[in-house]
């Protein structure tokens, strides 16, 4: 039994809005694998929920006439991986979310929750990242476009708005035309695993040259991150191990991990240079780059 | 013929189907629940408790505090009372407790009508303690005694043992060895859980003046005592049932929640009453394995040969005595069993109070523990010889006939060197050993084994005795009740074999009763030390012999012929020359039971006094693959040779073996439980705690080298335990040879290794931009 | 509040009063005695209390009983036939001695049923991942992987 005052299951987006309008307190659940087990903590005990679980208006994954790639917020990670949308343009967000959890978290879990969490943690974030992510709030007071890396504002803390409902993902085009990617999750395990560390990496390659790079982390600070000055800096280097060490380099200038129990911020830090080299040096050959030195 | 065959278990359908109970399910609609209220602090005192808030919430029924129960001290380990005053357990427990011992010690309990109304409530309750600072291991609780955990032990030492084999002391053995080589080492096991599926739970219930307890745990008639002792009750007044299990693994051979479940439904005049721990519960508030400390010192000369060693072992207790120094004493044990020193063997061993969640028992009884220290030892030996790892093991591991100087027990059925030599052909250890001799690079390999040695039962340090009853039914087949438990392990397949085998009847003719019940059943202590299948074994196999007499004795009557001439062979009484088939066992059975001339009730009942033991062995082999930068260890292969004796059930046997080598390869790579400084446990969930899931279990191989024992009821040995044992120094020395890096300390994770490979110059430390 | 919670379990309709903050784990449990669903951890670590909702393994501690309306929810206990006849999964687990205290069989069993109900054959390592969500204490994975691997190819071979 959860420590709930009510639950109410809101009928569409726009109900759950006003739902939510009603009462400060009322707490939003979708997926609830993070949710509940907060609240059997004790966390949001007594309060009134709102639950947009599997609302059809958003759930599933479409393109736009643009090309912008949609995915609704309450789609569940295993309808994500396995979207024939998300294998062909990103397969790198289907392998990243295929990660969260377990195979039962992932039937119910939602990209839309692992977002709104705020955590650092979120397997879907450093992805998200790389792929210039567009998050579509919908509120009392209409629509609003964030871009996913105005998102956050600290460890749990996002810009959503009390009465707010995260409605999309929107991918847009020139980040997955021709751009190819990795994300490589460090676990302590191989399955049911909290990330002591993520990272994705997208590129696009021109002449076996990086004409577009993406470098995200999670866990390297008390929100998901990116690395725009390495970035930057990479843009024009050629193919090669080189390279992808160069992009540690720069990138784990960019971060600050801490220690936890987890793990010590200079295992972290190695860990990140570690990662971004591997991912680097893997989204490039998909790209068709050629890095055997 | 049935003993030896792999029959499929007689509770799997029921296990499938959802039809087997266990304690939760049984409980009655009306039950109320119980939730416990756990001390905020590591250690020190609660002033005062305030449940006013508590008692507001909707459902709840009853607050008792520290202060209100019984100040009688209780002891709660499973062991078998010991009417010797000197041998009896430490009595140091009470139902709750004014003295905080450990974070989340139990101060209180909240009685309420529904589970989520006595979680509410118990976390409005409010108390105010006296605070001391945290005691986080044996060493620094020796050192502090300001504020004894127990008054009885001022010193915080529940126990130092000491024992020395060889007729000099090793400082003698050295002086005389000027030639030897030393070896000085620290070896440190973690603190560990069981973490069965089935988290403890228990209810109780009063019928007039007798208290019913149902309960998840492996010692039914231990616990009945138990309960006695801790309610001052005489046992005739408590009755205890054990249904089906969600594994054990010597957690439940202790009395965690039963006796405030009895003492509860006195407070509510005989309701129900259910203490359902929680998963975080189960980590804090049951018990754990002992991390244990080993300082150790080893001489060796330079063709191999062991001289001496010395070491003192320093155990990590918990807050409350538990099983106490009865594991760091096996534990040490292991050091004079497994290895043979030609001059000198000093062990001392010491167990402190911690405010750490309370040790007990765990598959194994401390020698997971020392199997690390000598395993790791002899590949640390065998690389400072320049010498092969098994052929230092060959040299100087124990032999045939050996016989423990102090215990007498004895090796009846030797087969360590033929495990040794098994795995080492099937490893191609000489190949692979050159193959990974000389590598560079981020990913390397490596292949390491590890040895065991492991008792029988607990004789003869404490009683063994068991009980079995064999009914006959009126159709031929017979009911077989057990005092031994089923905890997963497969107990009721093996004594349904034994019986089948004993009697002279098929498998399916043998009705096992699953539950144990105080009331009915016969008297075991129940599911440890991998005692059963030998030492109730004994008792069913008594009890069996007995039955099959009664039955011939009544078939001589009837067929009028000497019953020396009769036998019982696949349900049929036979003529014992030719195996002519004479009457059907049904038809005898009936007859027995409705004849108008002679009416018997046919059936038999054995206690056994078990006054003997005997030790199993085994040897495992790891080979791992090491990606140095991203820290981690890949188990690329995996086996497990084991020296159990005649194998009653060849594929439950290995299925045992699975289970076992994967808590191994949870102790050597990813389990361990951590607190923060103030002593609050920072992982107690199954999402932080790391078990091996499927994805991290390697495919695991299993051979057998089967040697009758001839102790064993039917040729049989211990074998619950010990594939537990040595996969983790296996994988540690196959680290040690895949990296050159030795790691003195459980577990292999990935920060620890960070931390080596950074000293070894392995990895380069980052500079990042803080 | 109480709510009328309609949905059909195991084969059968039915409408069962809940809580509005009840999981469906308690539903299964308490209202229905199908037992069978485990309580290990609560808070979907563990895996024990898995069912299948249309089709699709979910750990009932953490789905709200409410998020059922509608749905088709499948148990062990609906497996066997009219008979009492063991499903070739339930069949597989005793031969292949997968199970041993039991706690965690049900629930596998129930991914198993998912495994095998996407039509589709899988490698060894696959089936790790896919069994991922449940943890055993007794198995080491070893037997489960042997009995999930078999009904698999069987069935889907």
């Amino acid at each position: 039994m959860y420590d709930v005052q009510s639950v109410y299951q809101a009928k569409s987006v726009q109900d759950a809005i006003e739902a939510l309008g009603k009462d400060e307190r009322a707490m939003i659940v979708s997926g609830g694998t993070d949710v509940w087990v907060q609240n059997r903590e004790g966390k949001h005990a007594g309060l009134p929920f709102v639950s947009i679980h599997g609302l059809p208006e958003i759930t599933g994954v479409r393109i736009e006439e643009d090309g912008t790639l949609v995915i609704g917020a309450a789609t569940c990670f295993t309808d994500i991986t396995a979207s024939p949308l998300i294998q062909r343009h990103v397969p790198m967000l289907g392998e990243a979310v295929d990660q969260v959890g377990s195979p039962q978290i992932r039937n119910v879990g939602t990209i839309g929750g692992n977002v709104c969490n705020g955590v650092t943690s979120a397997d879907s974030a450093p992805s998200l990242f790389a792929l210039d992510a567009q998050l579509k709030l919908q509120g009392a007071m209409g629509e609003r476009i964030v871009p996913i890396t105005e998102f956050y504002t600290g460890a749990g803390k996002t810009v959503r708005a009390h009465d707010e409902v995260l409605c999309e993902v929107r991918i847009p085009k020139e980040s997955y035309e021709g751009v190819y990617g990795q994300y490589i999750k460090y676990g302590k395990r191989n399955a049911m695993e909290i990330s002591t560390l993520g990272c994705a990496v997208t590129v696009k390659l021109g002449n076996q040259k990086l004409v577009r790079v993406r470098i995200a982390y999670g866990v390297a600070g008390p929100t998901p991150l990116r690395c725009f000055e390495a970035e930057a800096e990479l843009v024009g280097k050629p193919v090669g191990k080189e390279t992808a060490c160069l992009a540690a380099d720069l990138a784990v200038q960019a971060i600050r991990p801490r220690t936890s129990w987890r793990a010590s911020k200079e295992f972290r830090l190695h860990l990140a240079h570690e990662l971004c080299t591997r991912a680097m040096e893997q989204a490039m050959e998909k790209a068709g780059g050629k890095i055997n030195d | 013929m049935s003993v030896g065959e792999s029959i499929t278990r007689v509770d799997a359908v029921q296990k499938v189907t959802g039809q087997a109970k266990y304690t939760a399910d049984l409980a009655p609609k009306n039950v109320l629940y119980a939730k416990l209220v756990h001390a905020t602090i590591a250690n020190g005192r609660v002033l005062s408790i305030d449940g006013g808030e508590a008692e507001k919430v909707n459902g709840f029924v009853k607050l008792v505090t520290c202060f209100d129960v019984p100040k009688t001290q209780f002891p709660t380990p499973g062991h078998p009372w010991s009417v010797e005053k000197a041998h009896q357990d430490v009595s140091d427990r009470t139902l709750l407790s004014e003295r905080v011992r450990l974070y989340g010690d139990n101060i209180a309990v909240v009685i309420a009508q529904s589970s989520l109304a006595a979680a509410k409530a118990a976390r409005l309750v409010k108390a105010e303690y006296e605070e001391y600072a945290p005691l986080m291991s044996a060493k620094e609780a020796l050192a502090h005694t300001e504020h004894p955990l127990h008054e009885e032990k001022p010193d915080n030492l529940i126990a130092h043992s000491h024992f020395t084999v060889g007729e000099e002391s090793y400082e003698q053995a050295k002086a005389e060895e000027p030639d030897c080589l030393e070896l000085v080492k620290n070896y440190q096991t973690q603190t560990v859980q069981h973490c069965h599926l089935e988290p403890a739970q228990s209810y109780a219930y009063m019928e007039g003046d007798r208290i019913v307890v149902v309960s998840s745990t492996q010692i039914p008639h231990i616990i009945r005592r138990i309960i006695g002792q801790a309610l001052s009750l005489p046992l005739g007044r408590i009755r205890v049932v054990k249904p089906y299990i969600g594994g054990g693994f010597g957690n439940k051979q202790d009395a965690l929640v039963e006796p405030l479940a009895a003492y509860l439904t006195t407070v509510v005049g005989g309701k129900p009453v259910m203490v359902e721990l929680s998963r975080e519960e189960n980590f804090t508030a049951t018990r754990v394995r002992h991390a244990i400390e080993f300082d150790t010192r080893a001489l060796v000369r330079r063709d191999g040969t062991l001289i001496a060693r010395k070491l003192s072992a320093y155990s990590a207790q918990g807050g409350y005595a538990s099983h106490g120094h009865s594991i760091v004493a096996n534990s040490t044990a292991a050091f004079k069993q497994l290895y043979r020193d030609r001059k000198a063997l000093e062990c001392d061993a010491y167990t402190a109070y911690t405010t750490m969640p309370t040790a007990g028992a765990m598959r194994g009884y401390g020698i997971p523990q020392s199997d690390f220290a000598t395993e790791c030892m002899s590949d640390d030996l065998a690389l400072m010889l320049h010498m092969d790892p098994i052929d230092f093991r060959l040299k100087n591991c124990v032999q045939a006939g050996y016989k423990d100087p102090h215990t007498g027990i004895t090796f009846y059925s030797y087969g360590l060197e033929e495990c040794i030599q098994k795995g080492k052909k099937a490893f191609h250890w000489e190949e692979k050993r050159k193959e990974y001799a000389h590598q560079t690079g981020d990913i390397r390999r490596g292949v390491g084994m590890a040895i065991f040695i492991y008792k029988t039962g607990v004789y003869p340090i404490s009683l063994e005795t068991a009980g079995a009853r064999l009914t006959l039914n009126q159709d031929g087949s017979v009911m077989l009740q057990m005092g031994a438990t089923e905890i997963g392990q497969g107990a009721d397949t093996v004594f349904s074999q034994m019986t089948a085998e004993t009697v002279g009847i098929t498998e399916d003719r043998v009705h096992i009763v699953s539950t144990q019940d105080t009331d009915y059943s016969p008297f075991d202590t129940g599911a440890y030390a991998s005692r059963q299948t030998y030492v109730s074994g004994m008792a069913l196999k008594g009890a069996a012999e007995l039955l099959k007499k009664r039955i011939l004795d009544y078939a001589a009557e009837v067929l009028n012929r000497p019953a020396e001439e009769l036998d019982i062979r696949q349900n049929n009484i036979v003529q014992a020359k030719d195996g002519d088939v004479l009457l059907a066992l049904a038809k005898l059975a009936e007859e027995a039971q409705y004849s108008l001339k002679h009416s018997v009730h046919i059936s038999a009942e054995y206690s056994h006094h078990c006054t003997d033991n005997t030790f199993s062995s085994g040897a495992c082999f790891a080979e791992v693959e090491v990606d140095i930068p991203m820290c981690r260890v890949k188990i690329l292969r995996i086996l497990a040779v084991h020296d159990s004796g005649t194998l009653i059930n060849p594929k439950l046997a290995e299925a045992q073996v699975h289970g076992g080598v994967s808590m191994g390869i949870g102790y050597g790579l990813y389990e361990e439980m951590l607190f923060n400084e103030k002593g609050k446990p920072l992982n107690d969930n199954l999402l932080d705690y790391k078990l091996p899931t499927a994805m991290d279990s390697p495919d695991m191989e299993v051979e057998f080298v089967q040697v009758e024992d001839p102790t064993g009821p039917y040729g049989n040995k211990a074998l619950g335990e010990p594939p537990a044992i040595p996969p983790a120094p296996a994988i540690r020395n196959a680290v040690l040879n895949a990296t050159g890096v030795a790691v003195d300390s459980l577990p292999l994770s990935p920060q620890k290794l960070f931390e080596h490979f950074v000293r070894a110059g392995l990895i380069k430390e980052e500079q990042g931009n803080v | 509040m109480i709510k009328l919670l309609n949905m059909t379990v195991n084969g059968r309709a039915v409408s069962v009063p809940v809580e509005e903050g009840e999981a469906l784990l308690e539903t299964l449990r308490n209202r229905l005695e199908l037992t069978s669903v485990k309580r290990g951890c609560e808070v979907g670590e563990c895996g024990a209390c898995t069912v299948l909702v249309d089709g699709r393994a979910v750990d009932s501690c953490i789905y709200l009983a409410l998020w059922a309306e509608g749905k088709n929810v499948l148990t062990v206990e609906g497996l066997q036939d009219e008979n009492g006849v063991l499903n070739p999964i339930q069949k597989a687990f005793v031969e292949e001695a997968a199970v041993q205290c039991g706690f965690c069989t049900p629930g596998i069993i129930l991914s198993a049923v998912e495994i095998v109900g996407s039509g589709k054959k899988y490698t060894r390592d696959e089936l790790r991942k896919q069994i991922s969500g449940h943890l055993c204490r007794c198995t080491g994975y070893e037997n489960i992987l042997n009995a999930v691997e078999r009904i698999v190819n069987e069935l889907n071979g």
